[in-house]
């Protein structure tokens, strides 16, 4: 479908300014895909309303809070608190609203569970720092309102549930005290708050909840002091371990007395096991303790007499307790098994009898289950039936029922740490293309439709028909290579260690791998997925392999923790192997080189300043050592505010010979003055991104060279007290220095300072560019930078005698050794939003116009020409540049609503935006990912290259149909007249 | 704009302060967010559910994000004294950021601007600018589009030549007509029926 010839042709028609992204609204569907999720599920809440459709509210990992429709699972409603707005607890008042406490119980809101409308607000102070707790009594009434029991920052509020209104408040101003409980006593009109003081003291508060009246206050001390959490097993017993880890204390405080009971685990166990923690439950008169190996359920009896229900090795979950009825309460209970997972409910009184026992088969690449939620419902024969949520390792979301899994929502794709892509198979003769077009008849009928459509000809139904037709069109999600390189896999690893494959096409999951090298292990304490990298990249002469990707982790969160490799084929989803490396990974530098298997050598720096080379085969050492004096790289040290660049010196000096580590040694280093300048941002061209050309005609057919070199670092700096939020820094104090540097030489090419501006700073660089977002404080407005970088060197070379003669230098070699002449020019420009994320459009041969991809502060995304920032825009353009496509100067960039490439939808959450070329000279692939995914297809210069989808066979038929009736209307005529000629 | 009648009526009619402190040196931001159910609603041929609930008010860039009530108020507690920066976040509107100075001298002192165009506020209500669409309108079919096109200007040449030559020609001397069919037709230009197979056969 390419059609060459009408490129220049279309390029100088696309050179209006116009927005160049812009649908139509039955467009939407069509090229791009939208996901929705939420993160991992912390807490649940299940509605209990009788009418309308059964709901669960759900708080997440990502501060999100959300109303899923427990029958299959979709997103009712949803709100993404801000990032520091940490959700500390939810439940639901009065059946019809959602009550949130977050921001370390400082925000108080309650939201309309049908449709999840903010009804009101509060903000709780407190004297200092404190657990905080949210309690929703059923049975405390106040004048009609439903109280909110509230602790937290040190202070116990009643609130009320209609309105937030703060009823009373007591303060826990002792300075030590810690509080461990608050507990409502059903059928009571008290509160009590336990805690401790003082590391050995145990508290217990008594307190009215009508008028927060402190009725009774006891204390006891236990000289053996305390560790970890307690657990509550009746409403006037806590269990809690000493500071050994040994000894279980039962605490009763009946009647306000404090009265207590040692038991040391050894007494209960006969073998000994090593110190315990408590994992907290809700469920009366049990409790469990959890060593390294083992689980143990322990039942209280009386009044502090302990026994053993259950011991296990396996990997266990416990739900709360969930009262159905009077004094009955049941919870659930999970365990692993090989490949399935059995669930008991049972009842809390009764251990050995089971309400309910099921198995479900659970995929292995969902790992274990971290939580689970326990709901009731009542069958058609009056029993109870019982519905379990549970949030699995990989951040997933499933219900169980009657032993099947009823929906499942894949939550870790809401914490994506690194994105990359992988082609697809290359079709072969076992698929068949045929099938697609199955029938020539269906297919001129579709056609006809449309051609329909475009005529104004068709009706609702014909509408309705035409649209469904180009959403399904199974073309885009086939599962082989296309000719124009639309399709490939997104590659994403997410937080909880799982790696996805995408089809561009719709966005399913292809194949998912919970990554065994990130599972907790003895060496590997808490492994953290870090970067994916593309390690085998198939083409030429190694056609056959599958491409896989390379998975950097680590097993702890300080960067001097070994590191872990793993290999992954992105056709199958299988580990290939994995590496655990004796040494740290802090950079890793993929070379651009690959070996005879087109494996990618890649380099790792370590905590020591220690190269790597992998991969670890001689092939690759011959190539690497070729390359030997050209690898140079840069490190940032944040903290003291030093660039530095290194190269490589030698094999290593270790006692154990290694031909795969090298010493580094350091080329040069830039400080920066840590009294004014701290760095915020760096950011360099992306690796793989091609540049046509160098040279850049402007209007007065003059030529301009672009000063293209990979090794440009960009750094943005501000003044120390301006690296806080906005508003807390006047505009004389605070400043902005951006700089261009050499990443070989260390030089500073170039440097400007921006006075009275502060973070955060958001930038993107391609080719000789590069754009800055950052934040005015004189104008209070965000402004946009941009810098364009030229070689003078090469300016002597427009002559064409010069050419002709042989008197250019194009042919000299370039080196970043000799100095540069380089000549910048930049220009300034208010922007509207906040940013969180920038890109840029990226092409296969880098032809296309350039767009960058604004992700604001809105969570869309917005496409801008770079047209807008071009640093030779006057404010009157002469007739040539006006040609030449130079825009107006403006004090400000346009917004303009239909270049949003989200167009109605949001990204919520928004981190990041990846562009991938395609293999269509003039498309551009983007995928922009947060809590939500999005993707689509960009054509910054419109689709010269290919016909639009919207095009008309049809049309094109009936025209050529025409054009030959025509044809031989015309014949005969010409015919009979011929021989009216011959006559005469 | 239509956006700005209603908002100096506002304006007038308010009168409760927008600030109020709550302890020594951390502030609460209240305002209020209208959007307009007239503006422009009829025109459009979408519409999203549960608009008023899906507004996110932000401030400093994301640092704290609150929610409207019902009635369009929000509030954000604890923010110290300062030039702060507002941003609503709401599909289908374009709001101006809010630059609001909190000041710590005389708490209760409204100071709120538009960033954008640089109006003041007295009162911190915020409305959209202008409504967003973010969708091209379909044009209806019409014939002078096609006409418009570059096919319909090509067919239109053709159809111009094609019917306006032979009137050229007609208006010829017809003796320069007459000397110029001759020499045709002792060239033998090849008509049409000729060039075609059947045009053999007669």
């Amino acid at each position: 479908m390419a059609i060459r010839s009408f490129f220049l042709f279309i390029l100088f028609f696309s050179s209006s300014i116009s927005p160049v992204f812009s649908l139509y609204e039955d467009q939407v569907g069509l090229m791009d895909w939208h996901q929705q999720y939420i993160g991992k599920v912390k807490q649940a809440v299940f509605s209990s309303q009788r009418a309308g459709r059964k709901r669960v509210v759900v708080s997440t990992e990502e501060n999100v809070i959300a109303s899923l429709d427990l029958r299959h699972g979709e997103i009712f409603w949803r709100h993404l608190l801000g990032a520091d707005d940490v959700i500390d607890g939810i439940d639901i008042g009065l059946g019809k609203y959602v009550i949130t406490l977050s921001s370390g119980g400082s925000i108080l809101r309650s939201w309309n569970l049908p449709d999840g409308q903010m009804v009101w607000e509060s903000s709780l102070q407190g004297p200092k720092h404190s657990k905080s707790f949210l309690l929703v009594p059923t049975n405390l009434k106040f004048d009609k309102d439903n109280l909110l029991v509230v602790f937290s920052n040190g202070r116990l509020h009643a609130i009320s549930c209609i309105d937030g209104e703060v009823l009373w408040k007591k303060d826990f101003e002792a300075e030590s005290f810690e509080v461990q409980q608050v507990i409502l006593p059903p059928g009571s009109d008290l509160i009590h708050v336990v805690g401790f003081a003082a590391l050995s003291q145990f508290e217990m508060y008594q307190i009215n909840a009508k008028n927060g009246e402190l009725l009774k206050h006891e204390s006891a001390s236990f000289s053996s002091g305390f560790s970890g959490q307690v657990s509550l097993v009746s409403t006037e017993t806590v269990v809690a371990l000493d500071s050994t880890g040994s000894i279980l204390l039962t605490i009763s405080f009946q009647d306000g007395k404090i009265s207590s009971q040692q038991t040391p685990i050894s007494n209960l166990v006969e073998d000994s096991l090593g110190p315990a923690v408590i994992i907290p439950s809700s469920v009366s008169g049990i409790f469990a303790i959890k060593t390294d190996a083992v689980t143990i359920f322990i039942r209280v009896i009386g009044k502090g007499n302990l026994e053993v229900v259950e011991k296990t090795t396996h990997e266990i979950a416990v739900s709360d307790a969930l009262s159905i009825s009077e004094d009955q309460q049941a919870f659930a209970l999970i365990q692993h098994a090989s490949s399935e997972i059995h669930l008991t409910v049972k009842l809390a009184h009764d251990w050995d009898g089971n309400l309910l026992k099921e198995s479900v088969k659970m995929d292995r690449q969902r790992g274990l289950v971290h939580k689970v939620f326990i709901n009731n419902y009542i069958r058609t024969d009056r029993s109870y039936g019982f519905r379990v949520l549970i949030v699995m390792e990989d951040h997933s979301l499933l219900l169980l029922q009657q032993g099947e899994i009823v929906w499942s929502r894949e939550d870790g794709l809401a914490s994506i740490i690194d994105v990359t892509t992988s082609e697809l198979p290359v079709e072969r003769d076992g698929v068949s293309v045929a099938k697609v077009e199955h029938n020539l008849f269906e297919w001129l009928k579709g056609h006809m439709l449309k051609l329909k459509g475009t005529l104004m000809l068709a009706s609702p139904e014909d509408m309705a028909a035409i649209q469904s037709m180009r959403l399904k069109s199974s073309e885009k999600s086939k599962m082989t290579r296309d000719h124009n390189g639309f399709r490939k896999l997104l590659i994403v690893l997410t937080r909880a260690g799982k790696l996805f494959a995408l089809h561009t096409g719709d966005g399913r999951i292809v194949w998912s791998y919970l990554l065994r090298s990130l599972h907790k292990s003895e060496a590997c304490q808490s492994p953290i997925g870090l970067n994916l990298y593309q390690w085998q990249v198939p083409h030429h002469h190694a056609m056959d392999e599958n491409p896989s990707v390379l998975v950097v982790s680590r097993c702890g969160p300080s960067s001097d923790t070994s590191g872990v490799l793993s290999f992954v084929d992105t056709y199958t989803g299988k580990e290939l192997s994995s590496l655990s490396l004796d040494h740290a990974v802090v950079q890793v530098i993929p070379l651009p080189y690959t070996d005879s298997t087109e494996q990618r050598l890649h380099l790792l720096i370590d905590a020591d300043k220690h190269a790597h080379l992998y991969p670890k085969t001689s092939g690759a050492l011959s190539i690497f050592k070729r390359e030997f004096s050209n690898i140079y790289w840069y490190s940032v040290e944040d903290q003291n505010g030093i660039i530095k660049g290194h190269a490589l010196k030698c094999k290593c000096t270790g006692e154990v010979a290694d031909e795969f580590c090298f010493d580094t040694r350091d080329l040069w280093s830039v400080v920066f003055p840590s009294e004014s300048e701290k760095t915020i941002a760096t950011v360099t061209r992306k690796l793989n991104e091609v540049v046509h050309t160098q040279a850049k005609v402007v209007a007065d057919q003059d030529v301009m060279y672009k000063y293209i070199s990979r090794n440009l670092l960009f750094v943005a700096t501000v003044a120390p007290k301006g690296s806080g939020e906005i508003g807390s820094v006047t505009p004389e104090e605070s400043w902005l220095v951006a700089y261009l540097i050499d990443t070989v030489t260390g030089r500073i090419l170039h440097r400007v300072t921006h006075h009275g501006s502060q973070g955060p700073v958001h930038a993107v660089f391609s080719e000789n560019w590069v754009v800055y977002h950052y934040f005015n404080l004189r104008a209070h407005r965000y402004e946009m930078s941009v810098i364009e970088i030229y070689d003078q060197s090469r300016a002597d070379n427009k002559d064409v005698w010069k050419l002709v003669l042989g008197k250019h230098n194009l042919t000299s070699p370039i080196s970043l050794f000799s100095r540069p002449e380089v000549i910048t020019k930049s220009q300034s420009y208010f922007f509207t939003h906040s940013l969180k994320a920038i890109a840029v459009t990226s092409t296969a041969k880098g032809i296309t116009s350039k767009q960058l991809l604004l992700g604001t502060i809105g969570d869309q995304v917005l496409a801008l020409d770079k047209r807008f920032l071009d640093p030779r825009r006057t404010v009157n353009p002469t007739q040539l540049e006006k040609e030449e496509g130079i825009i107006p100067l403006t004090e400000s960039l346009p917004i303009i609503p239909q270049s949003y490439v989200t167009h109605a939808l949001r990204v919520e959450g928004l981190r990041g935006i990846i562009t991938v070329p395609a293999k269509l000279e003039s498309t551009t692939l983007v995928f922009a990912h947060g809590v939500d995914l999005f993707f689509t297809q960009l054509a910054p210069s419109r689709t010269y290259d290919s016909l639009t989808e919207d095009f008309s066979y049809a049309l094109l038929l009936i025209t050529i149909v025409a054009l030959v009736a025509a044809i031989f209307v015309t014949w005969r005529l010409s015919e009979r007249k011929e021989l009216q000629e011959k006559w005469r | 704009m239509a956006a700005v009648t209603p908002l100096l009526l506002l304006l007038l009619l308010s009168s409760a302060p927008s600030f109020s402190s709550e302890s020594r040196n951390a502030y609460n931001i209240n305002g209020r967010v209208k959007i307009p159910q007239g503006l422009g609603l009829g025109t459009k041929g979408y519409a999203l559910p549960g608009r008023m609930s899906n507004v996110k008010v932000l401030l400093n860039g994301g640092q704290n994000i609150t929610f409207l009530r019902p009635d369009g108020y929000f509030s954000f507690h604890n923010i110290p004294a300062g030039t702060h920066l507002i941003e609503v976040s709401a599909i289908g509107y374009f709001f101006s950021p809010v630059r609001v100075d909190v000041s710590a001298r005389n708490p209760g002192k409204v100071q709120a601007a538009l960033t954008e165009n640089r109006k003041g506020l007295s009162e911190l209500v915020l409305e959209p600018l202008r409504e967003e669409q973010y969708y091209e309108i379909r044009e209806p079919f019409s014939i002078m589009s096609l006409l418009k096109s570059p096919m319909g200007l090509m067919v239109g040449f053709m159809l111009a030549v094609a019917f306006l030559m032979p009137k050229l020609v007609e208006n010829m001397d017809p003796e320069e007509m007459r000397r110029a069919q001759e020499e045709m037709r002792s060239q033998g230009v090849p008509s049409l029926s000729s060039l075609l197979p059947g045009g053999a056969m007669n």
